[in-house]
């Protein structure tokens, strides 16, 4: 049966069929729908979890895996780094049922803060990895990344782009489900690290991945999927990176050797050399790091092959950024020295850009304001973190100065004081964020006697990857209610000298709080409590009256979407359709000129 | 075999393109054709421009288009029309909501907001469907239901009986905000 299929939810109906016994993860774009769809389609026989961070998830579904389920974890790439010191651990204790990491890459990157490549990963950690093309093929190759997994006792890396993750698409689904019954956990010397077993089982990981590699030069993932008689020239590609090309030799009407690289990792050197039989020049066309070009190099190396491989190592390929379609027709043009196909397009003055901002009526943005005044004309440094609260960047709120990673802002923060002890130093960090690698940073503070004032922006969910549920919301994945974390409790028991919590919109008691936290030695808590929009819908909205004077304080200090100047009239004007009715901008007007009042219809 | 046709739906992350482009891409799915769909999910969502990429025929590899080769262009914002109007085909159609949303820099006052987009448009394709999307969701009432206002208006523009897309519809909007989508999907249809 046909079914459009999101590319994650394929992954995910795909690891429910392949008899998946429990799913964890921490939500990040483009990941985080390949854990909601096992929730949402779970009929209660699975366990699945969002996990604190990508270290705890991984480690949970470790145990299950050593207890012989069937398990899938998933994250985003950066992800993959919290979660690196159990995975290069496990690769070399091993597991008994099956375990699947799906790491989905960002090459852009659209929504991350590198354009790290897992395949690289899968060879550093001596791991095998599927990297599908499609969202057909992703849904394909879900149950034989299971299926490897279980017979070679080795965590599987999944990783998909986000062109596949979000790509949608008729997807043939199976009716079949796999019913795995795991074992449950039998005592043996074998599940405890040590370093001599660590020796033993490197010897067998060794052997297992020139093993996995003779299956690859059999499996369908990796073919050669075009041939052209007499040709010279072919082209490796893998990744969306095959579609892209697929459609460029459609569009260019030509054929060539083709090469479809589904598993990086360990790579099929089999394959590669009868692709190579007789070609003097490839093309090699892939999305992050020449991972396929080097191993095709490798693979001519070894077996003194005279060849030309081309791609990002000489240039012929950019080495940032994602591939497109008309990137890919281009070079496949000009590597078979094509006519090139026209494109022209109409000239159009240059247009103000659109980058994301704080919604209307974020409580993040009366949070940072409060803070922005408390501070005015004092040296203050502001440290961000990861989620929502990183557009506090933009003008006019101009409040991140530093961001680095999940829970960094909190440490960063403490780094600055060590050198620059008459500046003030915050940090932001959401409630999730907070939750995933937050603590130890506070810890770490307290522990050194670190003058810090920690903000926590709690909104009572985990906002930009699409409000899931997190410790502090006491709701979980398989909809049962937990107590909920908390923050305040959590914060004095770790020493915290002051914990504040406040309303961000309540802006005079807002800023009395932040002047007192940036008085006090060590560390010196804020919690701002106000919900996401996304949780409430709007039950006033405001606007502007005949006593405005037009000096737009509420435009130049708040950057709120819905206040503009109205073009024509030159007024200030709250657009009725997009006001949450926070009230921000009411509270800072001189001339108590915004009202509560509006279109109630909208 | 039939030529791959490309659709852009581009607007302001909020406005609720995704909706109606899985409402679109159901559709074509359920009419036998091949579909493919890219989407932008995370940040960009958040008042940056998005943009939906759907593309069908019989056999579709790539989930995203070239320059120049868009079919037609569904827009829910003047300015992201103009912005994408060069991915557009000569001979290609386009449907803009006549909202303007101001970007951040126009707000602050870094950058202004072009003038007469609509003429633009017009200029470079003359059969352009202009629309005030926004008064007709109003109507349907609620002011989020723009996004069926337009696939309405799109409807029209493509040759498929009138009940598939009722049927789309009714597959994937939440059953709780139905009413109000398929009067608003009416209204655009019959505007």
């Amino acid at each position: 049966m046909k079914q459009l299929l999101m590319g994650n939810e394929a992954i995910g109906l795909a690891a429910i069929q392949a008899g998946v016994n429990l799913v964890s993860g921490y939500p990040g774009t483009p990941s985080t729908e390949v854990l909601e769809t096992v929730a949402k389609q779970n009929d209660g026989s699975i366990y699945v979890e969002w996990s604190t961070n990508e270290k705890s998830a991984l480690e949970v579904a470790a145990g299950a895996a050593i207890a012989g389920a069937r398990v899938m974890v998933t994250m985003k790439q950066v992800g993959l780094n919290v979660a690196s010191d159990p995975l290069m651990s496990l690769a070399y204790l091993g597991i008994k049922g099956a375990m699947v990491v799906v790491v989905a890459d960002d090459p852009g990157p659209i929504s991350s803060q590198t354009e790290q490549d897992t395949r690289h990963f899968a060879e550093y950690a001596k791991l095998p990895v599927f990297d599908p093309s499609s969202p057909e093929e992703a849904y394909r190759m879900i149950r034989d990344a299971f299926d490897l997994s279980q017979k070679y006792h080795t965590p599987v890396l999944f990783r998909p782009t986000t062109r596949v993750c979000h790509a949608c698409a008729s997807v043939e689904v199976k009716e079949e489900k796999i019913e795995h019954k795991p074992q449950g956990f039998v005592k043996d010397a074998k599940w405890v690290i040590f370093p001599r077993l660590t020796y033993q089982n490197h010897i067998q990981i060794e052997k297992n991945l020139r093993l996995i590699a003779e299956d690859f030069n059999q499996y369908d993932g990796n073919q050669i999927t075009e041939t052209a008689p007499n040709t010279k020239k072919g082209v490796a590609c893998g990744g969306i990176s095959y579609a892209y090309v697929k459609e460029a030799l459609n569009r260019a009407q030509t054929h060539v050797r083709l090469l479809k690289i589904g598993t990086p990792h360990p790579f099929p050197e089999e394959l590669a050399l009868q692709f190579m039989e007789g070609l003097y020049e490839i093309l090699v066309v892939e999305e992050l790091d020449p991972v396929i070009e080097k191993a095709l190099l490798l693979v001519a190396g070894k077996h003194h092959i005279k060849i030309n491989i081309l791609g990002k190592l000489d240039g012929s390929m950019k080495n940032a950024g994602e591939n497109s379609l008309e990137s890919v027709l281009t070079a496949i043009e000009d590597f078979l020295e094509l006519p090139k196909t026209k494109y022209e397009p109409i000239e159009l003055p240059p247009l103000p850009v659109r980058p994301p901002v704080l919604c209307v009526g974020c409580p993040h943005r009366a949070s940072f304001y409060a803070v922005k005044k408390a501070m005015k004309g004092q040296k203050a440094v502001f440290c961000g973190d990861i989620g929502c609260y990183t557009l506090g960047n933009a003008q006019p709120l101009d409040m991140v100065d530093t961001c680095l990673c999940m829970g960094a802002g909190i440490t960063i923060a403490q780094g600055l004081q060590h050198i620059e002890p008459d500046a003030v130093h915050f940090a932001f960090i959401g409630d999730s964020t907070f939750f995933h690698t937050g603590i130890p940073g506070v810890i770490n503070a307290v522990y050194n006697q670190t003058d810090l004032v920690l903000v926590i922006l709690d909104n009572s969910t985990t906002a930009m990857t699409g409000h899931q549920p997190h410790p502090g919301t006491g709701k979980t994945m398989m909809n049962t209610v937990s107590p909920k974390i908390d923050l305040e409790k959590l914060l004095l028991a770790l020493g915290v000298q002051s914990v504040k919590k406040v309303n961000p919109f309540d802006l005079t008691n807002a800023i009395t709080c932040v002047k007192e936290a940036a008085q006090t030695k060590g560390v010196a808590a804020i919690i701002f409590e106000a919900p996401c929009i996304s949780l409430f819908k709007p039950e006033k909205k405001y606007q502007i009256s005949d006593s405005c004077t037009s000096c737009q304080r509420c435009i130049k200090e708040l950057g709120c979407p819905a206040i503009s100047k109205d073009s024509i009239s030159n007024k200030v004007v709250i657009d009725q359709s997009l006001c949450y009715g926070c009230s921000l901008c009411a509270q800072i007007c001189p001339a108590k000129a915004i009202v509560i009042g509006g279109d109630k219809s909208c | 075999m039939t030529a791959v046709t490309n659709l852009l739906i581009v607007g302001v992350g909020g406005q609720g393109t995704i909706l109606s482009s899985r409402i679109l891409s159901h559709l074509l799915s359920n009419q036998g054709y091949q579909v493919k769909v890219s989407e932008i999910h995370g940040m960009s969502q958040r008042g940056g421009s998005v943009v939906t990429q759907v593309r069908f025929g019989d056999e579709v590899h790539s989930p995203i288009i070239r320059p120049g080769t868009v079919d037609t262009i569904l827009s829910f914002e003047q300015l992201e029309a103009l912005r994408w109007l060069p991915w557009l085909k000569p001979v290609g159609k386009m449907i803009v909501n006549m909202q303007k949303l101001m970007p951040m820099p126009v707000i602050t006052g870094q950058a202004a907001y072009p003038d007469g987009i609509d003429a633009q448009i017009k200029k470079t394709v003359p059969a352009a469907i202009l629309i005030d999307g926004l008064s007709l969701a109003k109507e349907a009432g609620n002011d989020k239901s723009v996004n069926l206002v337009l696939l309405g208006k799109l409807s029209k523009s493509m040759n498929l009986p009138e009940e598939a897309w009722i049927a789309a519809i009714r597959q994937t909007v939440n059953p709780k905000i139905l009413d109000v989508n398929l009067t608003a999907f009416a209204l655009g249809r019959n505007a």
